[in-house]
């Protein structure tokens, strides 16, 4: 720094303006609100995911777990599992507003693509209900596997994949029929399940085999498995949950839950290409817009790890309520 | 030999006036000192090689066999966790300039008993100009050696954003400063090559264990508090942070107020040794001599 002041003023001021560009070049990121459902604090934090901190806290029910903001962002829901409903929040005002019928024990949920319908997983009831989001009146239910929790959906919304933990199958749900089209055995308990932005591919994570299924939608049959080695870590330790995609398509992200790690997949090949670091039981996450961070729920350190996805380094972790599990981000 | 020195002097003393050197002169003779610093430090390739295999070593095993140890807490500059081998990163890069430190004043004594220093202190420029320049020349070849481990560490994943490379050069500078004085200082003290071990063994290790190079400080405050205080009055610690806190666009100015105060004080206290007049060498009779 003294090297700095040695420096004539008109190199200082070249200097200063070489940073500035820098700087500038960097840029600001567009500030996302991202929402995070506390399970054990009952719990949503507001998070802004440019100032990287908590700037809210919005008391909601019992367990919260399965959080998703509706299309507009208008409202957020979240389950609140231990009191048996789904609850809106709405966005502006940052309070509950209503509740959602969504039948017992919902945990995780997805909307449709053109965010009319609602589809949530009961865990302690074996059905998958369907909700009209206009309405907010349940429309019918789906019988599935025992615990359903991972709920999927195809872009073009024609097949929902459900998958159930203690059943071991990624079920396929015919949404015109609302009926279970075929079945696909995956490794024991299966959390999650994501298709990719084309539809190509369906990957499907099972915490306890420790593996993600890449399953072909087509065919229904998983084409790959990918398994996860962290070098010091007992092979228990990796439970694979939660599973984001780039929209190219050329990345995948998947929390591998108590191995505190991320792993970085090549969305092509399949291959892990790196495991970043992040805080203790790493459970869902949610892509900001512009795909520019992935935020981490951090279940047992109580934050939010932030990961730059261009250059794949965790850059921040910022502190939220008890046991955060799930996570998202508005999309203006 | 009287004649030697009369004559350099004359030759010199044409170029200044007043019992003052010009500026050039004083550049002439600061690169001079750099240029035999540098030119030692290639020709010892093992030296080279060596300064960079130490930290690595570290980096490479010991890391991996403590890479689970940490992410537990997140302690400033970090804002999130990390692994063992990004912590001990800064250390190591300390630990560079620890020993280049004292193996430079190791190669004060081995030139005081091989008398070369003589040919060095019978220069007409200020005895503290020669010390600074030495100390300058001591700290460029250090900043090298960092940038080279920086650089092989970058292949292993291990590193800080490419602004952390830029920003940590300050920081580098002042505790390079920092430790080749104090090895000065140390090097005023010790009579022979021989008992350099002992002084490496007495300075080097406590001065690296006793400090935030290797665990976080609040660690040690756990298991002795007493320890922590040590730890935080080792100006090491110091310079540990500060380089820390640089690798990741901060500054520690607390460390940096230390880092400085010592620098002074190493300096000054050097100086004062290596005067022929007051210093220690002068107590012990052997001023420039070995032989």
């Amino acid at each position: 720094m003294h090297l700095f002041w040695m420096l004539p003023t008109n190199k200082r001021r070249a200097g200063l303006m070489t940073f500035g560009i820098i700087i500038s070049l960097v840029g600001p990121a567009r500030a996302f609100t991202a929402y995070v459902s506390n399970e054990k604090s009952n719990t949503v934090s507001v998070v802004d995911t440019e100032k990287m901190e908590t700037i809210k806290t919005i008391k909601v029910g019992q367990r919260p777990r399965g959080i998703e903001l509706t299309k507009d962002d208008k409202y957020c829901l979240v389950a609140v599992g231990d009191d048996d409903t789904i609850q809106v929040i709405d966005t502006k005002r940052g309070e509950v507003i209503a509740n959602l019928p969504s039948g017992p024990d919902p945990e995780l949920f997805i909307l449709s693509p053109n965010g009319s319908l609602l589809y949530v997983a009961n865990e302690n009831d074996n059905t998958v209900t369907i909700i009209d989001m206009e309405k907010r009146v349940r429309l019918g239910e789906v019988q599935v596997g025992v615990e359903p929790e991972g709920m999927g959906i195809s872009p073009d919304g024609k097949i929902l994949v459900n998958t159930s933990e203690t059943t071991n199958m990624a079920h396929f749900i015919d949404t015109d029929t609302r009926k279970i089209v075929a079945n696909v055995l995956v490794d024991s308990r299966p959390r999650f399940a994501a298709f990719k932005s084309d539809g190509a591919e369906l990957w499907v994570s099972s915490e306890v085999g420790g593996t993600v299924s890449i399953i072909d939608p087509i065919n229904r049959q998983v084409v790959k498995k990918i398994n996860f080695g962290i070098p010091g870590l007992r092979s228990e330790a990796i439970q694979p949950v939660g599973i984001n995609i780039t929209k190219d398509g050329k990345t995948g992200f998947v929390a591998l839950g108590p191995a505190n790690r991320v792993a970085v997949i090549d969305a092509v090949t399949h291959e892990v290409k790196k495991y970043l670091l992040v805080g203790q039981r790493v459970w869902h996450m949610s892509f900001t817009p512009d795909e520019k961070y992935l935020l981490t729920t951090n279940g047992l350190s109580n934050d939010v790890s932030v990961i730059d996805v261009a250059s794949l380094k965790v850059i921040k972790s910022i502190q939220v309520g008890e046991l955060p599990w799930g996570v998202t981000v508005t999309k203006q | 030999m009287n004649t030697a020195v009369t004559e350099g002097h004359s030759v010199i003393s044409m170029g200044h006036t007043n019992g003052g050197f010009s500026l050039r002169q004083y550049a002439i003779c600061l690169r001079g000192i750099i240029w035999r610093e540098s030119l030692r430090f290639i020709h010892q390739r093992e030296r080279f090689i060596s300064a960079l295999v130490r930290p690595l070593v570290w980096l490479l095993i010991f890391a991996a066999g403590f890479r689970q140890v940490l992410g537990v807490s997140i302690i400033p500059p970090y804002q999130t966790y990390i692994l063992y081998a990004e912590y001990i990163t800064p250390g190591l890069i300390a630990m560079i300039q620890l020993f280049n430190g004292m193996q430079s004043s190791l190669s004060m004594v081995y030139d005081r008993e091989m008398g070369n220093m003589r040919t060095l202190l019978v220069s007409p420029f200020p005895r503290w100009y020669l010390l600074c320049s030495k100390l300058v020349a001591g700290t460029a070849v250090s900043i090298l050696q960092v940038y080279a481990f920086l650089l092989v560490a970058r292949f292993w994943d291990v590193g800080p954003t490419p602004i952390g490379y830029l920003l940590a050069l300050p920081a580098l500078v002042l505790s390079g400063l920092m430790l080749g004085a104090l090895g000065m200082l140390i090097s005023s003290v010790v009579k022979q090559l021989e008992n350099f071990a002992g002084v490496m063994n007495f300075v080097i290790f406590p001065m690296f264990f006793a400090s935030s190079a290797l665990y976080p400080l609040w660690q040690v405050r756990e298991s002795s508090p007493f320890l922590y205080y040590v730890c935080q009055a080792n100006p090491f610690t110091h310079a540990v942070e500060l380089i820390r806190f640089a690798l990741y666009a901060q500054v520690n100015w607390i460390s940096l107020a230390v880092l400085c105060g010592f620098t002074v004080l190493f300096v000054l206290g050097a100086i004062f040794a290596y005067d022929p007049a007051r210093g220690l060498l002068a107590r012990r009779g052997e001023a420039g001599g070995g032989g």
